[in-house]
């Protein structure tokens, strides 16, 4: 374990970090044999840890997106940038305030339904909008693409059936659109 | 024109202006040194793939060019990791080139074969497993271009044997498409506006220079600076040379067995300009109490180095050799008055100066004073390499350094065995300079076998080992802080016997253990001109390195030789 000094830069110099959240960083790379691997091995040999990751080619198929969110409790956040920015594969990093950010995850989740409970996971799946994919005659398999708090909920309910298999992915985000500010008319009280 | 791939490496390594490799041929990378046959390129045949590696490091370090090895897969690549790893850490550039099985048999575990590029991800600054023979120019170009722009590194290419023997249209690349690569030169002008402003300021400023000056070919624009602002220079393990020794405002080496001036004048700075350094443990010791009173201007073409250790008041992103005259450029022509600083430090100077007690007659020989009188004996461009423990930092206290360039040591790393590999590539690079490897006896059985090397290739260096019979630096740590437990640490000086290990590859064996004999067989040694000459000196077994600053603790409480203690 690296000491650390207190003179380290400030974690999330971007912003003022807010406690026990994550920090999402958006890194856009060249889509070649080998990239993931030089990202993860740089997390790992720096003492960072990757708290969830997803990978897919963008539209651009030269280049692909990883979704990279970190604890910012335990690393240095500009410090990883920082070193993620020498790698030569890397063009781009944005970082996504988890405030002004639209974050999913997607779940498939094979649960216990034999034919009373069926109705009530039926109920669940449309209150939470998602989707029975499959069907034996004791067992359902759902699937559901929801932020990752709603998510925990949801994983939570389904508990309750019985879990025989869950499978989650990492994250995705996007930044939230600019919304137009709404000026208060005058004269009107409300 | 049609040709192989091995052809367009070897042309390529020729578009790249390399006229010196160091190798070792095998299995995979046999198709390459066919072509080598035809090609002006010197290759210069190692022992060992190691020795292939850290003479392309010592190469880099003395001419400033990158340092090329090439090597065959598996056990060579393997071998050449350390090498490639202390050249990750010291930011030298080299290329290695490595023979891989051919690409159907890649991931088959077949003969010899290694996920080289996987191994050396964490070492290199970028490294490349060509699949097409089309490919060759291309990579070696980016291979060139990054490992000797931005912050210097080493850079592995991954060549297996189908794409060397398969062939290709020949081309030159013309220019290169690298979209995440884009150092940083210039720096921020407001920055350097603030750094000026705040050197003109300060009452006890100090430049803490360090390799990045060396890497950066910095030299003169540095001296520029002291010139025109009149600031004390301390010069890192890594920076020797890069400001003279000689010059009144050269304070030495700070850090651990610094110089206790160099040491004290961070401490005691209000501002400390750091000029291509990074903070290394070794310099700061514990780092709360790093230059506590100071202000930090932080200069450095890696980004990730600002803050990384240290946060600075005045960042700046940017090459040495753009930054400095632009800081320089921007100084009032009346700086603040420092006359009181310098007459303080230079009080430092006279009061504890590096130090050593002179052996008394008959008595065993101080390694300081064999530094010194190599030193004082060396002709004006020598260049010095040494390995890593107590011979190195005496070759750094103790040996007057005046060129940048003139120094080549494993300082980040720490690599055992460097000196005398480091130091065939430096005379390979430079043929008209005396190099000395100045050497302990357990680093010199590391990579010794590098002599035939220098044998057989007619590369005339010159090995002072300081031969304390023990792992010398491990001894002292023992001794201070292991109650004089010493384990595993007698190596013995007369096993093995270095004069006829000397002869045996084809060197020159001294054995010096008289005072009297050292000036003397120096001075043989720096006339014999046709072959590698070693000297086996018997020095003090119980000297130690001052002054020292104990593993973790505050610089302030620097550890003075004893004889200085006494009245301080």
């Amino acid at each position: 374990m690296v000491e650390r000094s207190s003179n380290l830069v400030p974690i999330g110099s971007i912003r003022t970090p807010v406690e026990g959240r994550h920090h999402i960083l958006s890194v856009l790379v060249e889509n070649r044999a080998g990239v993931l691997a030089r990202v993860a091995l740089l997390f790992s040999r720096r003492g960072f840890n990757i708290y969830s990751l997803a990978v897919a080619p963008t539209d651009d198929e030269r280049f692909s997106r990883l979704t990279i969110v970190v604890d910012v409790e335990t690393v240095p956040l500009e410090q990883i940038t920082k070193q993620l920015h020498k790698l030569i594969n890397v063009i781009k990093i944005t970082e996504i305030d988890p405030a002004d950010a639209l974050e999913y995850e997607c779940m498939l989740a094979t649960i216990n339904a034999e034919a009373g409970a069926r109705a009530k996971v039926m109920e669940l799946v449309e209150i939470f909008h998602g989707e029975i994919i499959d069907v034996s005659m004791d067992r359902l398999t759902v699937v559901f693409a929801l932020s990752p708090e709603k998510l925990d909920d949801v994983e939570a309910f389904l508990a309750e059936f019985g879990l025989i298999e869950l499978q989650r992915t990492g994250r995705i985000a996007l930044s939230k659109l600019p919304k137009p500010t709404r000026r208060p008319r005058k004269g009107r009280v409300s | 024109m049609k040709i192989t791939g091995a052809q367009a490496l070897i042309k390529s390594l020729e578009m790249e202006g390399v006229e010196t490799v160091f190798g070792l041929p095998g299995g995979a990378i046999l198709p390459v040194y066919d072509p080598l046959l035809e090609s002006p390129i010197r290759h210069i045949l190692v022992r060992h793939e190691q020795g292939a590696g850290h003479a392309a490091e010592g190469f880099a370090q003395a001419t400033g060019r990158p340092g090329v090895a090439i090597v065959t897969s598996g056990p060579a690549a393997t071998n050449i990791v350390t090498a490639v790893a202390d050249a990750y850490v010291d930011s030298i550039p080299i290329v290695v080139i490595t023979g891989q099985v051919a690409t159907t048999s890649i991931g088959t575990d077949a003969f010899q074969e290694t996920d080289t590029t996987g191994i050396t991800m964490s070492v290199t600054k970028h490294n490349w497993l060509v699949t097409k023979a089309s490919d060759i120019p291309r990579v070696i170009a980016e291979a060139f271009h990054v490992a000797t722009t931005g912050r210097p590194g080493p850079v592995v290419v991954d060549l297996p044997k189908d794409v060397a023997n398969d062939t290709m249209e020949w081309y030159w690349p013309r220019r290169l498409d690298l979209p995440g690569y884009q150092p940083t030169v210039k720096g921020h002008a407001k920055m350097i506006e603030q750094a000026a402003a705040m050197i003109a300021g300060a009452a006890r400023p100090v430049i803490y220079a360090g390799g990045g000056l060396i890497r950066g070919q910095a030299s003169e624009e540095l001296r520029a600076l002291v010139a025109r602002s009149g600031i004390p220079v301390v010069t890192t393990l890594m920076a020797r040379g890069v400001f003279p020794d000689s010059d009144p405002l050269c304070l030495g080496m700070p850090g651990m067995h610094g110089n206790f001036t160099a040491v004290t004048a961070l401490q005691q700075a209000d501002l400390v300009i750091a000029l291509g350094a990074r903070f290394d443990d070794r310099v700061t010791g514990k780092v709360d109490a790093f230059a506590a009173k100071a202000r930090i201007i932080h200069v450095d073409i890696d980004p990730a180095e600002l803050g990384k250790v240290r946060r600075p008041d005045v960042p700046i992103v940017g090459d040495v050799k753009w930054v400095i005259p632009e800081i320089t450029r921007h100084l009032p022509a009346k700086g603040a008055d420092l006359s009181a600083w310098i007459a303080q430090l230079q009080a430092w100077q006279q009061q504890y100066p590096y130090a050593y007690e002179p052996s008394l007659p008959g008595a065993a020989i101080k390694p300081q004073y064999v530094v010194e009188r190599i030193s004082a004996l060396a002709p004006a461009d020598t260049v010095v390499a040494s390995g890593v423990g107590q011979h190195q930092m005496w070759a750094s206290q103790y040996f007057q350094f005046e060129l940048p360039n003139s120094w080549i040591n494993s300082g980040g790393l720490g690599t055992m065995g460097f000196a005398v590999p480091a130091a065939i590539g430096a005379k390979a690079g430079r043929p008209q300079s005396t190099v000395w490897a100045i050497d302990g006896d357990g680093c010199f059985q590391m990579t010794a076998q590098e002599l035939v090397t220098a044998t057989a290739e007619r590369i005339p260096i010159k090995i002072a080992i300081l031969n304390n019979g023990y792992l010398g630096m491990v001894r002292q740590w023992q001794e201070m802080f292991y109650e004089e437990r010493y384990s595993e640490v007698f190596l013995s000086p007369d096993l093995p016997d270095y004069v006829k290990w000397a002869e045996a590859m084809g060197a020159v064996g001294f054995r010096v253990d008289q005072v009297s004999d050292v000036d003397p067989v120096i001075e043989k040694a720096n006339q014999i001109n046709d072959r590698p000459v070693v000297i086996d000196f018997r020095v003090d077994t119980f000297e130690k390195v001052f002054p020292m600053v104990p593993a973790g603790a505050a610089n302030d409480d620097i550890v003075l030789p004893p004889h200085q203690q006494r009245g301080r």
